[in-house]
This record gives C-alpha cells, structure tokens and sequence, in this order.
C-alpha cells in the first residue's frame, strides 16, 4: 500500500497506478474510521470523495491533462462552504445547514482536482485555542489523546498528524493554524491577510480571518497555496497581487538571511523555559551557520493581546449578527410570541459560551461610552504595530518567535480561565493584527515528549521567502 | 400658525438609484417582482458572503452631490449600522458613518413668496433593506427580501425649512433632479423616493431648538406636507397647554391625516458604527469626479437662465419648461428647426401638453416630432393657418400621424384665405345678411364687431384670415 509523504511523491505513485485515486481514497476513509475516536472530522464526504476519485483515474486513464493538485486528499475545516454539504462552524446555530455556494477557496481546490474527503471540528467560529469550544465535542490529540490539539483548527490539524488526509485547511484569525500545527508537530501556513479570497469562510473577525494551510511538509503547504491563493471577484479586501510560483522552493540551502527576533518575546514570564532554551540555542545555530540574527525591541507586546481581543470580538459581534433564526440555520421558538424571545432564545441556545463571550465583549468596546476608550484605542495601537512592523522589514527578511508559550495541554485544564486562554495567543496574534505571514515549523520536541514549533514570519505577500526560509530550516534540522 | 411660534423642519429623502443590480452583489433591483426572488447568497446574508461594491451607485451619489453644488468625499469607507431586524439579513446595513459621499450643498426653491437654498448636509450612500409586510396574515409577519440591498442615497437637510409648503417646494425640486440626472425615477408610492421630516417648533426668536419630532416613512409629497401641518398644530396645541413635547419617532396615518407614535426616544437604538472591514476604503480622483461632472446633462436651474438669456422667454416660460428634462430637450430640438421660441413654448405648454394629459400620457410618449412642430409653426407665422384651428384640428392628427402640417391643412381644406376678394364677398354677405346689427353697430355699439368676424369665419369655414377680417370690417362699417 501507498504511504504518503509529499504530494509530488504521491504523484509519482498516481503516473503508475490507473486506480490509484480510488485506492487512495478508501485507504484513507478506513484510517479516518479507524481514528474516529480522536474526533477530528465532524463529517466524512464518502460518496463525494469516491467519485471525485473514479472521475479522477478516469482523466488520467484518458491522459487528459492533470490539476495541481490531481487527487489530493484534502480535509477542510467546517466553516469553508462547499455547496451542497453541510457546514456548522462547529456551532449548534447551524446545525443541519447546507452550504449553497462553493468558497472561493473550495473551488480552486477542486478546479485543480483535488478530493475533499471531509469537514474537520473546531472551535465554534473558530474562537477558541484548544477545540473545546466546539459543539460536536473536543478533538484529541493524536500524539497523546489527553491533551489538546490546540485551535481553532484542531480537526484540520489532527487530520494531517494522523494521517487522515495529506493537507488540510483551517482558518487562522489569531493563530488558528500555527498554534495547533505546534501542538500536533505539522506545518501550519498562515499566509499575508488578503493572499487568498474569503469569500466562503465563515467570517470570525473579517480584517483579521485568512484560511491557511496544514501539512508534513513545506513543499505542499507551497503547493496548496499557490492553488488558492489570488484574485477574487467575490472579496474586495483580497489582493490583486499576482501569485508568486510558490512551489517552486528551489533556493540554495546556503542561502543567508536577515533574521530579528524579538527581545521581549523570548523573555516573556508565560513562555516555558525549555522552548525558550531551544530557541535560544537555535538561535545560536543559525547564527554559526552564517545568518544573521538579532534581537530587535519591542515594547508593544503586552499590548498585542488586549488590542486583538478588542478589535476581533468588535468585528465577530456584527459578524455574528446574521444568525438570527430567521434565515436560516436554528430558530428556537419563541416562548412568548414576540420578536425580541426569538433572538433572545435563538441565540442563547444556538451559540456556545465562547461564542457568547466574545460577542457581549465586542457588543461593549463598540457601545457608546465605551467606544473611544477600546476600539479607537486598540486601532491606533494596530497602526503603531503597523508602522513599526514595515520598519522591520526594511532592515529584515524574517521574523523569529515561539509559535506558543507552552507545549499541548490537558484537556479541561483550562478551560475555566479564559483569560489565560487569551494569553497564549501573545506569539500569534501579532501576525494577524498587521497582516503579515506567518508559519510555525515542528522543529523542536519537548522533554515532555510533545513537539513544539517555530514561527516564522515575513513581510507582506513575502511568501516566498517565508516559505523558502522554512523549507531551509526544516532540512537543516 | 400661531404667530408666536415659528417651526424648525429637517428632511431626511432616501432615493432608490436607478442601478440594474444591487449595492453589494449582482442580483436584480427591479420592483414588483415575486417575493424572495431576487435573493442571491449575499442578500440572504448566507455565512461566508461578502459584498462588493457596485461602481456605478457610486456614480450616482457622486452626480447627486455635483447637482447639489456638494463638496465630494475623496477618501471614503462604508460602515456597519448595527441593529436586529427580520427583514435585515445581516443584523447590519452597510452604509456610510462619517464620512459621507457628498457634503453640504443646497437646492435651490421658489415658494409663493420667495426663492431660497434649502441647506444640505450631507448626501450619503447605503443599502436598502427589505421589507416587512404585517397585513398579509394577522398573527405573522411576512418578509420579501427583493428590495434588500438595493442602492440608496440619504440626502439630509439641515434644519433648515420652515413650513409645508418649504418642505413641499423642496421635496418636488429634490424629485425634478433625481429623475433629471438620472438616478432613480422618483416613484414615491413604489418607494424609490421616500421621506422623513424631522420637527420642532420654538417661539420666534428663540435660539435653541425645540424637541423633535421624526416623522417616518411618507410616501407621497402631499402627505409630507400634511404629516407637517399635523405636527405643528399638535406641537403648539401642547405647549399652548401647558405641556412639553416628548421626542418620539411617528409615522402618517393617510386614513385620518394624523400622525402617531411608534417608539419614544428611551428606545433609541445604538447602532454601534464602525468601518466594514469587508470592504476596502475607496478613494476617488479629481479627475473621476470631473468625468462625472462633464457626462451630466444642463441642470434644470442653468436652463431657466439660459431660456431666458438666450431664447428670450419669460421666466414662467422657462421654468414650465424645466419642469422634466423631456420638455425642455423637446423645446431645444424644435428650436433648433424654428426661431419662434415664444410660440414654441406656447404649443408646449399650451395645446400639447393638454393633450397629452388629456390623453394620459406625457412628454416621454410623445409621437409628433419636433421638426413637424415647427413646420406647423412655421405655417401659421407665414399666415397660411391660423393658430386655432391649428390647435383643433390639426394637432389631434399631427399628434397620431406623421404627415407635413401643410400637406394636411390642404387635405383638410383648411388653408387660410388671405385674398382680399375673396374674403370681401363673405363680409359683404354678412353685412347684408345682418341689418339689424350694422345698424346698433354703426350707434357705437362697436362690441358687436366679433360677432361679425364670427360669422364671416363660419362662412368661411374657418379659413378666413380673422386679422384681414377684421380690417375689411371695420372699412366697411365706419
């Protein structure tokens, strides 16, 4: 049987086997059966897949000519549409609703040939870092199922670290990708706000949310962006850059790099010290391999999380607005028969605790009174981020930094703070709030026997290098 | 009104643009359609949607501004109103916060007594939303989603106006304008114009203003001014009584010609506006602008000056003629084969006109064409026909068929006589025919002359030229 390690490899094996899709599929819909505990898809596209996958041999029996992405089993994370399939966003307010059109995203996916095999779990709306926020119950992670996978995307990325499909695709608003691709020893691609449509995507923060990739390997996560990444006429804040040809990652291995790091970042009281240590001797290494590194201040940090938090839950609380029980999606009845219950009722019922935070806290930074002290603040904090980070780059190709403070943690354990919850976003959001590319690659294990990543970090729309840099660092290691 | 008080009046006009697809998305924006079927994904609201602007509402709010003598916004963002409501798929309307399209500005008014610039402070764009329909079933709401979406400018006045009859000059001119520029047809009663009035009344002379008022929803200009007569009355009544206004929001019942509250102030929403991060800022050039500004047509206000500078007609002329864009392009393509302006406007406003309300028609279905106007007119000024019976019994042929002026008045046998010989042999008869009258005539009762005149016009059969009529009667009678 076939084991998968990279798409190209994969392909190899498809040029010599003319049922080589429908193989591929059943042999993955019997491992995602045989892992059904970990709770990593909430729903499997058998039938869909298995065609998808006949059609597919069909082509190449035909020697018609072949998508990029000809017969890659791709898991998608429940809040990208895929007509005629459900989608929830993990949230009981949509329970039962079925996606009418396809994102932008999907049909790229599927224009390039690819095979959906399934929608994963994650937090509801994608807000959460641990996937128990979810309303289909918490993923495990495969590496040790008593710990978290991390989220928003912790089915996306479970998928891809046992093996239940070759990539994935989740969604990363404050770190929704990174931070489980830390916690499960993958590769997770956060790509410059803007560099693929989000037309389809299940809006959390509208000028924060970009889908981004998981994989084993820089070379497919290249791959998969350069398939969805571009122009849409559908989302007027994606950008009409040209799309760089990403997969090709051809930079020599010596090649020699400008890298900051941030002082305040590695010194920070949450971040464990055995990841600090280890970044720190990486550090070195790179250092005595002939890059140059250094450490650049940065005295915003403790203003990141607060500033993301406030701008994010603003823009969900309006998001959030449309579902309403009218529509679409979970109505709960009225216990009176007025309007007001109906909202009330729907709403309480059909949205998770998290969910609910998050709006009434954005609800308030937007209120009259309140507004100039919040969300005026947090966006004149975001432009200083803004400035400060264009200043960076002038100077540096890259950025370094934890992906998370810690490595995966028990699930329950902290649930009941949601405040320390936040926190562990400090390495992430910082991407988010000025729109720049981020991945976090597994280069480091801990003595606690979980791995831990690295993140890496590029100007706007400098993929490239981002991916070039990484693809680098994951063969020196 | 009492002499005491004196009212303070804002309106607030929302004008559908006349764009073939919505402000967000391309589904279709014509009215009358069956429920719920122009409703892509993003007018439902469906999760993952997103809009994109439609470049040409744009367009219009920025033409609006420019007829309104408005400052353009050249740096401009929509924002997110916040609220819950059925038939608002979003739970928020995109429209604009504080940065409106088009700023300041006036329209120009002409009341009995003077004429005025009625302030604007803002024209701004947003969507519309849907709408809900209570009278279907009596323990439902029903909601047709169609209209949702659908491009609206908000053109707001400052509180500025100070009767009904202000608020009913300026609502018609703000009518005249949309429909002349071509954004949006003015249909009050399908709602692609609709108005608020926001009222206050405070004793003359007093600086601050008096509680408001906000009457919502009037959909015809007649109501608008009786909502506003109601309201004053009522207000002074109050305060003559000793009580205070409250602020409320109202809307016109057109059963009774009153108004009543729908919500007191204390439920006034807070809509919570912040920049929709869906959608990028737009930032527009001063050449777009100019383009704009050179792609619109003479504005009604330059053509009553330049009827009257340059085709020398009165006033009452020149503004009849302005009354809608079809009319007066009418005129100029007629003046272009005629130089009698004055009868030209004459027939237009005059004769055709009747005609064509007669006939329940207007200006935009005329048939007759300008150049066949002119031939007609030019008939009569060369004394071939006269003007009435040009009217009578030409127009109503002329206005169904096209045939020279000429070629029918032979056919119909209706070409004036302007031969002396001829027309002494009627005048001769009729004086003959009617002693009796020469007689009281020749005493001085020389009123009777038209009696005469009309008699020598029937024996002619209309065709005698009455001015050469006249002169051989009055000859012949001295």
């Amino acid at each position: 049987m076939f084991s998968f390690t990279s798409i190209k490899n994969y392909h190899q094996f498809l040029a010599a086997n003319t049922n080589g899709c429908v193989a591929t599929v059943n042999n993955y819909l019997n491992i995602i059966k045989q892992k059904q505990h970990l709770n990593a898809f909430l729903e499997v596209f058998e039938t869909d897949a298995l065609q998808q996958a006949m059609l597919l041999d069909e082509k190449r029996k035909q020697g018609k000519p072949l998508g990029k992405l000809h017969g890659v089993i791709v898991a998608i994370k429940d809040v990208l549409c895929y007509k005629g399939h459900k989608v929830s966003a993990a949230s009981k307010i949509l329970e039962n609703y079925t996606a009418v059109y396809n994102a932008t995203a999907i049909e790229k996916l599927l224009k390039e040939d690819a095979i959906i095999i399934g929608r994963n779990n994650c937090d509801e709306f994608a807000m959460g870092s641990s996937n128990e926020n979810s309303a289909y119950g918490v993923v495990k992670n495969a590496l040790n199922e008593n710990l978290v996978p991390g989220g928003s995307s912790g089915g996306s990325a479970v998928a891809v670290q046992a093996g239940m499909c070759m990539v994935s695709l989740g969604s990363d608003t404050g770190g929704s990708v990174r931070q489980p691709a830390d916690f499960c020893g993958i590769v997770g691609l956060k790509p410059t706000y803007g560099r693929i449509s989000r037309y389809g995507l299940i809006a959390y923060a509208s000028s924060f949310d970009q889908i981004g990739i998981f994989a084993n390997n820089v070379e497919d996560v290249a791959l998969v962006l350069e398939t969805i990444a571009g122009a849409d006429e559908f989302d007027s804040t994606v950008s009409q850059q040209s799309i760089e040809e990403y997969s090709n990652l051809n930079t020599p291995s010596n090649k020699k790099y400008k890298i900051a790091y941030f002082k305040e970042m590695l010194e920070h009281d949450a971040l464990d010290s055995e990841i600090k240590n280890s970044i720190q001797q990486y550090i070195q290494q790179l250092k005595n391999d002939g890059h140059e590194v250094e450490a650049v201040d940065f005295d915003l940090l403790k203003y990141i999380v607060p500033t993301y938090y406030v701008l994010t839950t603003a823009e969900a609380s309006s998001n959030l607005s449309r579902f309403d029980g009218i529509k679409y999606g979970y109505r709960s009845t009225p216990t009176n028969n007025n309007l007001t219950d109906l909202y009330k009722n729907t709403r309480s019922k059909g949205f998770g605790k998290e969910v609910q935070r998050r709006i009434m806290l954005g609800t308030f930074v937007l209120s009259a009174g309140y507004y100039d002290a919040y969300f005026t603040k947090a966006q004149q904090v975001r432009n200083i981020l803004y400035t400060k980070t264009k200043e960076i780059f002038k100077t540096f190709d890259a950025v370094i930094a934890p992906t998370v403070p810690s490595t995966a943690f028990p699930i329950g354990s902290a649930s009941n703070n949601p405040v320390e919850m936040f926190l562990a976003d400090i390495y992430t959001v910082y991407a988010n709030l000025v729109g720049i590319p981020g991945i976090s690659i597994p280069l480091f294990k801990h003595s606690n026997g979980m791995p831990f990543g690295l993140q890496v970090m590029a100007n706007h729309f400098n993929e490239l290098t981002l991916l070039s840099l990484s693809k680098n660092m994951m063969e020196l290691k | 009104m009492s002499g005491k008080y004196e009212a303070v009046i804002g309106l607030e006009v929302h004008a559908q643009l006349q764009t073939l697809s919505k402000l967000f998305c391309g589904d279709s924006t014509t009215f009358g359609a069956e429920p719920n079927t122009h409703v892509s994904a993003i007018t439902l609201g469906h999760p993952g949607t997103l809009p994109k602007t439609n470049k040409l509402a744009i367009e219009y709010a920025i033409k609006m501004g420019i007829a309104c003598n408005c400052e353009i916004e050249l740096h401009n963002y929509f924002a997110r109103k916040n609220y819950f409501y059925p038939d608002l798929p979003k739970g928020y309307q995109i429209s604009q916060h504080t940065t409106p399209i088009c700023k300041n500005g006036y329209i120009t008014i002409t009341t009995s007594v003077e004429e005025k610039n009625i302030l604007l402070n803002r024209i701004h764009l947003e969507e519309d939303a849907g709408k809900s329909i209570h009278d279907i079933y009596e323990d439902a709401t029903c909601v047709d989603l169609n209209r949702a979406g659908t491009p609206l400018i908000e053109i707001v006045t400052e509180p500025c106006l100070q009767n009904s009859d202000e608020a009913y000059q300026y609502l018609t001119e703000l009518r005249k304008l949309v429909r002349w520029i071509e954004i949006c047809d003015g249909n009050m009663e399908e709602g692609s114009l609709r108005c608020d009035a926001n009222i206050s009344i405070r004793l003359k002379g007093e600086k601050k203003l008096g509680t408001r008022v906000e009457v919502k929803n009037l959909n015809s200009i007649r109501n608008v001014k009786k909502a506003i007569d109601f309201e004053i009355e009522r207000m002074i009544n109050v305060v003559e009584s000793g009580g205070t206004i409250t602020q409320q929001t109202k809307s016109f019942d057109t059963a009774t010609d009153t108004t009543f509250a729908i919500r007191d102030k204390e439920e006034a929403n807070d809509y919570r506006y912040f920049a929709d991060p869906d959608l990028a800022p737009f930032h527009l050039t001063e050449n777009f602008i100019q383009q704009i500004q050179s792609s619109l047509p003479a504005l009604p206000q330059q053509l009553i000056k330049s009827l009257q500078e340059k085709y020398l007609l009165s006033e009452y002329d020149a503004k009849q003629l302005c009354d809608d864009k079809v009319t007066v392009n009418y005129f100029f393509a007629t003046a272009s084969e005629n130089k009698n302006y004055k009868a030209i406007a004459n027939w237009l406003i005059g004769p055709i006109k009747q005609y064509l309300n007669d006939e329940g028609t207007s200006f935009e279905n005329i048939f007759l064409q300008p150049k066949i106007l002119a031939a007609l007119i030019q008939i009569i000024d060369e004394g071939k026909i006269n003007f009435s019976v040009a009217a009578t019994k030409l127009l109503p042929v002329l206005m169904k068929e096209n045939i020279e002026p000429l070629v029918l008045a032979e056919s119909l046998n209706l070409i004036q006589v302007s031969n002396v010989a001829d027309i002494d042999i009627w005048v001769n008869e009729v004086i003959t025919a009617m002693p009796d009258k020469v007689a009281e005539y020749k005493k001085g009762k020389k009123g009777l002359i038209g009696l005469f005149v009309g008699e020598v016009k029937k024996r002619s059969k209309g065709k005698a030229d009455p001015k050469l009529v006249t002169t051989l009667l009055e000859e012949k009678l001295k």
